[in-house]
This record gives structure tokens, sequence and C-alpha cells, in this order.
């Protein structure tokens, strides 16, 4: 490790360290790596890894993950956490195909429904956290069951499935010329939106002393509660837009449509970095995070590993992702022990 | 620049010049097997034929995929493989599919989890060059070149009437239905199948007085089963077409003075049935044979992907000990009758 490795923990930094800093925490830094070398070892002995086809199956599988875990990043790192974002997937989709179904063919009213029922279902959570004071834990897990049976309620065990086919071919179509599926501009754009909210605003840095502590964040003026309140609402919203893509890219309107996802959202954002107590963590390393999980599943996929191995893999993948921050932070904390601090304060390299 | 910095940005630039470098659209050959069927052609060698279930671990799958289509695709000298997600999910399935078509394989023979969601991945296989055949659970008939069906609606109904009166007797009596939910497609299709068949002359002994739902739950199954012999002393036979319904009654009639007395049969599986075929609860029950069945499955594949036929009604093939089959409407092939499980066959399947 280079001597400059003491930096301050990611995320924890105020304004003092220019932006590349921040952005290039360590363990940002070791996800980034990690990518590349999956990428690379993967591409160089598993055929079809290389292909254009092979990344724009990885592009659509992670898109509906990181659309969400750009606002649970957010919530995570505030201390909270939203477990009912594949269950307002799962209702999104069963709403949407049921207006369908009734005769709503507009499609940016369907669209436009859809963010707003996620809204709702969001604000819904909010409302219990910070109105009612509960743990988001146990809400989220409330609302993962409850809005799941409301979408059995909706639509039964019945699909919807009778979209023009022109809306399910447009749902996953490239960008013209290239393989990259157009709804990567969508999450791009929002990722960055996103960033600049969490890296650009007060905003955003406050919700790094929220997730250290909320009380002293109160009694510095932060509004703890009326943020936290709107992070749920965008989860929300962002869960019904993922719900939106995944109905239209596999033209089917089911009940049970994502289930599972959280956790899927939450072993990115953990593997991401984020600390799952809060104060901790940013977008680079759970976008990294995200497109790692995806690369490496499809990979030993192409490789033929049976599904059994592979879900010890993702298995052993989420412990790592839980311990590895913090042994990468214990060690820093060993080597800045071990010298004492005479290194340059706020003169990075 | 720090050094970690230098090291990270070579790292995601080697892995960028990667992913563009690939960026140009590739194209998948068609395997071009002509517009007509052949059918006097023979069974390309190595056909890669993979089975993709609805989830793997699944007793049903791993007897159907494992010790009926292993054996056929050996038996053409095909490669043989099984994967698939381990719940079973639409979407789970998808990023199988979307596997196999990178990995060129020839034929897919997949249970569909969700008839829709897994169109658009089909379809990409197939203009890859793969050759899609649905078993078990159909997919809308323009995903797949085949629809291999273990059973038609009206065999099933015939068989179950058939079996029930066999075990009541010459004498017939009163007969009731434990079925699934009450709006279950398939079950009011074999209920309503089932009623047409008692009006023939042969069955007129048979009074079928009521249909009851256990919601394909073990324990209501259980209750409404009770309940049908505390309303109708007199009750005969209890036909259950469902492999929930049929094992929870089972396991009531055993357990009662009525063993033996009310007759039982329906749709089961041979593990959930084996003790109560083996105490006279069950005479006998019905089911497809799930080996013959992704037997079928493969040999229909591989005629598919040797040209033999190409999925339109009126073409036959042979399907190794399973005999000739002719391509139905739409593009499908039926395996037959159900299977008739008794206590002379049971302990032959373990699924």
């Amino acid at each position: 490790m280079a001597p400059d490795t003491q930096a301050v923990p990611a995320g924890t930094t105020g304004p003092r360290w220019p932006l590349p800093r921040r952005l290039l925490g360590s363990w940002d830094a070791v996800l980034l790596i990690a990518l590349a070398a999956v990428v690379i070892v993967a591409a160089a002995s598993v055929e079809g890894v290389g292909s254009p086809r092979f990344y724009r199956f990885v592009a659509l599988e992670a898109i509906p993950i990181a659309l969400i875990a750009l606002p649970m990043t957010l919530v995570v790192i505030t201390g909270e956490i939203d477990l009912s974002v594949a269950s307002t997937v799962g209702l999104t989709c069963s709403v949407l195909g049921q207006l369908w179904h009734l005769g709503v063919t507009s499609l940016p009213l369907l669209i436009g429904l859809s963010l707003l029922l996620g809204a709702v279902l969001g604000a819904v959570n909010g409302v219990f956290v910070t109105v009612f004071g509960l743990p988001s834990l146990a809400v989220t897990i409330g609302t993962l069951a409850l809005y799941r049976g409301l979408a059995y309620v909706v639509l039964g065990d019945r699909a919807v499935a009778d979209y023009p086919p022109a809306w399910t071919r447009n749902a996953v179509a490239p960008i013209p010329g290239t393989v990259v599926p157009w709804f990567v501009l969508v999450l791009a754009a929002l990722a960055v939106a996103f960033g600049v909210l969490l890296y650009a605003t007060p905003v955003g840095r406050s919700l790094y002393a929220m997730g250290n502590n909320a009380e002293a964040a109160t009694f510095s003026g932060i509004a703890v509660l009326r943020t936290k309140f709107w992070l749920f609402v965008a989860t929300g919203a962002m869960a019904a837009l993922a719900g939106v893509f995944w109905t239209f890219r596999f033209a089917s309107a089911r009940a049970d449509n994502a289930t599972g996802l959280e956790l899927a959202v939450v072993a990115a954002v953990l593997l991401g970095g984020v600390s799952i107590f809060g104060g901790r963590g940013g977008l680079v390393g759970v976008l990294a995070a995200v497109a790692l999980l995806v690369v490496l599943r499809n990979a030993l996929q192409l490789a033929s590993v049976p599904a059994n191995t592979l879900t010890i893999v993702t298995g052993t993948l989420l412990i790592l992702s839980v311990v590895g921050p913090n042994l990468v932070r214990a060690t820093r904390e060993r080597w800045r022990r071990r010298r004492p601090t005479t290194t340059v304060e706020g003169t990075p390299s | 620049m720090s050094r970690r910095t230098r090291v990270v940005t070579t790292a995601v630039l080697a892995a960028m010049a990667l992913v563009l470098g690939a960026c140009a659209e590739d194209t998948g050959a068609g395997s071009g097997s002509g517009d007509a069927g052949n059918p006097t052609g023979t069974i390309r060698e190595g056909l890669k034929i993979t089975f993709l279930p609805k989830q793997v671990n699944n007793p049903y799958f791993e007897t159907s995929d494992n010790k009926g289509g292993k054996p056929a695709v050996e038996e053409f000298k095909g490669q043989y493989a099984q994967t698939g997600p381990s719940e079973a999910s639409p979407s789970a399935q998808v990023s199988y599919i979307n596997t196999l078509s990178q990995q060129g394989t020839d034929v897919i023979i997949i249970a569909a989890n969700d008839q829709d969601a897994v169109c658009g991945s089909l379809t990409e296989a197939k203009a890859a060059g793969a050759k899609v055949i649905t078993y078990d659970s159909d997919t809308k008939p323009e995903c797949r070149d085949a629809f291999v069906n273990q059973a038609s609606p009206e065999g099933i109904a015939q068989t179950q009437i058939k079996l029930i009166s066999e075990a009541v007797g010459p004498e017939g009596g009163e007969i009731a239905i434990l079925s699934a939910t009450a709006n279950a497609t398939n079950q009011n299709a074999w209920i309503e199948l089932m009623k047409t068949e008692l009006a023939k002359p042969e069955y007129s002994k048979l009074r079928l007085v009521a249909t009851v739902y256990g919601d394909d739950q073990d324990e209501k199954s259980f209750q409404e089963a009770q309940g049908l012999l505390s309303k109708y002393p007199d009750l005969k036979g209890i036909v259950s077409p469902t492999t929930v319904g049929i094992a929870a009654a089972a396991r009531y009639l055993s357990g009662s003075s009525y063993q033996g007395k009310v007759q039982l049969t329906g749709l089961g599986t041979p593990n959930q049935l084996r003790q109560y075929v083996k105490d006279g609860t069950v005479k006998s029950f019905a089911l497809w044979n799930p080996a013959d069945l992704g037997y079928l499955a493969a040999y229909t594949g591989a005629a598919l992907a040797s040209g033999i036929i190409t999925g339109k009604e009126g073409e036959t093939f042979t399907a190794g000990k399973l005999g000739e089959y002719t391509v139905g409407a739409n593009g499908e092939v039926l395996l037959g009758d159900p299977f008739e499980f008794t206590a002379a066959n049971i302990d032959e399947f373990d699924f």
C-alpha cells in the first residue's frame, strides 16, 4: 500500500479532500480493481464473456438493481434501510398491468401513475419511520409483506402480457449503432443526479452526519426527519421506475415480479462499501459492486457453474462485503497508529 | 497522481478497452434446416441439448431431465446438459436462456416459468440458431418451435373417471371431487371434461355429488376431505386431480375408519403416495411419466435440429423406444395418455 492510504475513511470526509480523492476511497479502489480483474480473467478464460451480447445481457440485468441501489445507498448512509423495494416493484408491476388491462393505453400516463404509486408507497415507509419513529428495518419488513400481498390482491395469479410489441421492444432496444441498451443512459443520468446530490450539495453531506449521529445532526440544524422521509419517497419512486422497466423488459406484469430483488440491492450496497450502521460509503463503490455481482454471476453461468455453487459464491461475496470494508478500514487504522501522523493532512499527493 | 490511483485507472481503462473492443454487433448464424421437414433424415450426432427446468433440485425435473432426457441424448450421441435457476422465477430463467444462446446450444428444452416473460430471450436464442422446445409448461406458440405436452385435458379426465370407476366397482355410487382453487383454469377444464365423461352410459352408476376446493393447501384439503365424508355418509369415492389434494385426502382416509371403504384416486406423485398405495388407501392414481416426457422432449429437439421436422402439423418422427409421434396443431407433440401408478409399479419411480 502506498503511504497515502491513511486518508480519512471514504465518505466520512467533509469538504477537506478534493473530489477525486473522495471518489476513490480505498474500498472503491479494491472493487474497481476486482471488477477489472473479473472482466479480464473471465474474458480470457470463458468463451462468450467478451462478446457484445454478454455486455448487453449484463446491462439489462444490472439496470433494475442499479436503479434501486442509487437511492438505497443514500438511505443506508443515513443509517436506515428499505427492504420493501422488491415488493414495491411487484406492486407497481401489478398495478401497471391492471391499469393497462382496464384500458389505460397512454404510455406516459401509465409511467406517471406508476412513479406516483411508488412515491406513495415510499412515503408510507417514510411516515412510519419519521413520524412514528419506528425502526426502518421493522417497518420495511412489514411493508415488504404488505406490498407483495397487495400485488396479489390486484392481479391474483394472473399475468398481464398483451402490451404493444413496440413498447416491449423499445424497453430493451439498444442505442443505435451499439449493443448498449438505451435505458443505460437513463440509469447514467440518474446516477449523475444522485451523485451530485450526495457529493456536491449540503443535503448530501448532511446524510453522513445523520448516519453517524442522528441526534447530533438534529442539534446542528439538519432536518433529519424531513430528509429521511424524502429519501424513502425517492426510493419508492426509483423502485417503481425499476418496476416499469421490469414489466416491459419481460413483457409480463405478475404479482411475484422481482421477488427477492431487495437482497441483490442490499448486497450491492453493502459490497459497495456502505456501512450498514450508516455514515459511510458512496455511489462509486455501489455501482462498481452492482457491475461486479452481475458480471461475476453471468460469467460463472457461462462457465456452466451449477446454480447451487453459484448460490454459495453469492453468499460468500455477501460475507466478504461486510467483512471486507471493515478489514480495509482496520488495516488502515493500524497503519496510521504504527506511523505517528506526520502525514501531510490536506495536501494529498 | 498517486500510485494507487494509477493502478486503478490502468485497470479500469483496460476493462473499458475490452468492453468497447467487443462492442460490435455479432450475428448468430442460423442452422438453416430448410422449409419442409425431411422425414427420412437421421438425427445429427453431437447435438448440444440443454434442459432448462423451472428450477433445479426439483425431484420432478430431476426425473424428467436426468432419467429421461439424458438417456435419450446419449442414444443419439448428443451432448446432454441440465442448467437452471435454484428458484422458479421467470427472470432467473431469462438469464439462463441468455447464457445458453451465448454458448451456442443447438437445442434448448425449457419448462417455462412464465409464458410471456421468457419470450424475448427465447426469440433471441432462436435468432442465434437454437431450436427451442417447451415441455411441462408452454410459452406463447410463437416463442418456441414445438411443445411437448405431457397430457391432454381429455386424456386426464378420461383416465381419472376410469380409475375411480374401477376402484369403486360395478355397483357405483356417490363420488366427489376435491379440487385446488375455485378459479384454477386447468382444474376447471378437467372437472368439466370429467362431467362429460360421467355422462357416458358406462359410468351411469357413478353420481357426482359435490366438488370442493382445498386451495392446494394441505390443511384445507385435509379438512375438506373430512367434511365430504361427514356430509355424504354414502360416499364411495373421491377424485382429487391435484397433487396437494390427493396427498391430504390420502392422509385423512388412511387414518380413519373409511380406509379401503372410500376409494381415492387423482393426480399425484409416487413419492407422496407410496405409503398410501402400500396400505391400500389408494389403489391407483395417474400422472404422466416425467422420464418419458424428458425422453420425448429430447428426441423432438433432436428431430428439429436435424431437419427431420420443422414443427408443422402432421410431420412425423421416431422418438426411440417410445415409437412414432406426429406433430399436432400449434407445434404440439402429445406424450400420450396419463401413466397409471399402482402397487405393482410404484417402486420403479422416485419423484
